[in-house]
């Protein structure tokens, strides 16, 4: 039984989410991003730094219960562009999604150039940024063309 | 196809479309001074959230001068001072006009209007890089006086970094096949790192250098940019480098004797005035194609014809 699979089968969930392929170190981020904290009294497993075939090394997150929006599914694929995302239902998997990032992203981001129009509040416009590199990340504003980096971005969306 | 269509950024527009300008520029510098009426019973309305002489008026001259009206917003207008957004003043003006010409000093503001705008934008400048109009009457200057672009060896001297005709200019550069573009600055106000590289991806013949005597020789076309003093954090620095960017007399004996010296205008003294009376001054032949490429640009984009 290879390490990959031993913390597979910790604490199985009956329904809920297996979050997998997490670049490694970026589960807590993760976790921020779903806006979990522990406190919510569901079971969440977290595991990090475990050896992978495809990434090295790699995070994983099962949280019982949750459900991703559309919109979550969106920012993890921001900070998590690797990651694999696992429906359980009845402790089995039901459905398994790779996510990706889409060429564009709008809404989700904040453009860094404080004389963008993105920025100015009571102008109708949604921020939107081209993906210009998938790894390392690297975004470009369609408005003012000012970069976006992957730091950039997982700041934004973890808090720091 | 122009007819319809914003113009927001140069770099929208293909080789093709900016050939397709230049004739019918070609025709309005025929008809400039006896007028037309192509544009009878159109609106044009410029709005200039920042200051502009030339490009407000130049449009607006160029609109009157084929038979259109013209409505003008000015940035002290009151709506704005009481707080109204852009968007609902570029709404209204929408509702008046039949195309918008404006600038404004946040950056993207055209692409939002030409979003929310029914009819036409055109960007009379937004922000540090886009100044489409500008590059096209550039680029019409350069073919008009030297025959062609491909193959020429143009340098863009000055504030690389925060100047929006310079970068509009270089972006422009890059539809047509170049045999190199020095960028010639102080190291403070090279090309963003953003724009460097589009332009990489673009593939122009880039070359950066710090000195103006080093690519001086090669040049055919030397575009002049000012160096604004506010842009360095260190008055000091600006002191120290400002002498190395002005194109005195002196050094231009080191010029090809066919070099045409550009400048979008206004000047200050990066460009003295004894340069005027050489060969090499080209600004103010420059400066005379703003009204017709933008009377091209206005039928153009408005479906009318030039007969
Ligand atoms: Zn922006």
């Amino acid at each position: 039984m290879s390490s990959e699979e031993k913390v597979l089968k910790v604490s199985k969930i009956e329904h809920g989410t297996v979050i997998d392929h997490i670049p490694a170190g970026r589960a807590l981020y993760v976790l921020r991003l779903l806006g979990l904290t522990g406190k919510e009294g569901v079971i969440i497993s977290l595991a990090m730094n475990i050896p992978s075939r495809k990434l090295g090394k790699k995070d994983v997150v099962k949280v019982e219960g949750l459900e991703l929006s559309e919109d979550q599914v969106n920012k993890l694929a921001l900070i998590a562009p690797s990651a694999t995302i696992n429906i359980i239902k009845d402790y089995e998997v039901s459905t398994k999604m790779k996510i990706s990032i889409p060429e564009v992203i709008s809404g989700i981001l904040k453009c860094k150039n404080p004389n963008c129009i993105t920025r100015k509040e009571r102008e109708p416009v949604i921020s939107s940024f081209r993906v210009v590199k998938r790894k390392p990340l690297l975004l470009r504003c369609e408005y003012c063309g000012r970069f976006l980096t992957e730091e950039d971005v997982v700041e934004q969306l973890t808090g720091g | 196809m122009w007819a319809g269509r914003d113009v927001i950024s140069i770099l929208d527009f293909t080789r093709e479309d900016l050939e397709e300008l230049f004739r019918v520029a070609r025709r309005m510098e025929e008809i400039e001074r006896r007028g037309s009426d192509i544009l009878r019973g159109r609106i044009v309305a410029t709005a200039f959230f920042e200051p502009s002489t030339r490009t407000r008026l130049s449009f607006e001259a160029a609109a009157h001068r084929l038979g259109a009206s013209v409505i003008s917003l000015h940035p002290t207008v009151a709506s704005l001072a009481k707080g109204e957004s852009l968007a609902d003043t570029l709404r209204m003006l929408d509702g008046y006009a039949d195309v918008i010409v404006m600038r404004s000093r946040l950056e993207g503001a055209a692409k939002m209007a030409a979003e929310i705008c029914v009819n036409p934008v055109i960007n009379g400048g937004d922000g540090t890089q886009h100044h489409p109009t500008q590059a096209m009457i550039d680029l019409y200057t350069i073919k008009r006086l030297k025959g062609g672009v491909d193959g020429l060896v143009v340098g863009v001297l000055g504030d690389l970094k925060y100047g929006r005709a310079a970068t509009s200019f270089i972006f422009g550069l890059t539809r047509y096949r170049l045999e190199r573009i020095y960028l010639i600055s102080p190291p403070e106000l090279r090309v963003r790192e953003d724009v460097m590289m589009e332009l990489d991806r673009l593939g122009a013949p880039i070359h950066e250098v710090t000195d103006l005597e080093e690519a001086l020789p090669e040049l055919d076309v030397l575009y002049v940019t000012r160096i604004q003093k506010e842009r360095f954090p260190d008055p000091a620095e600006y002191e120290r480098v400002k002498g190395s960017y002005r194109v005195k007399l002196s050094l231009l004996r080191k010029a090809k004797k066919d070099m045409i010296i550009m400048h979008p205008l206004p000047r200050v003294d990066e460009l003295p005035y004894e340069v005027d009376r050489t060969p090499h001054a080209a600004y103010f032949k420059q400066a005379s194609f703003g009204v017709p490429v933008r009377m091209a640009i206005l039928s153009l984009v408005l479906g009318a014809v030039v007969e």
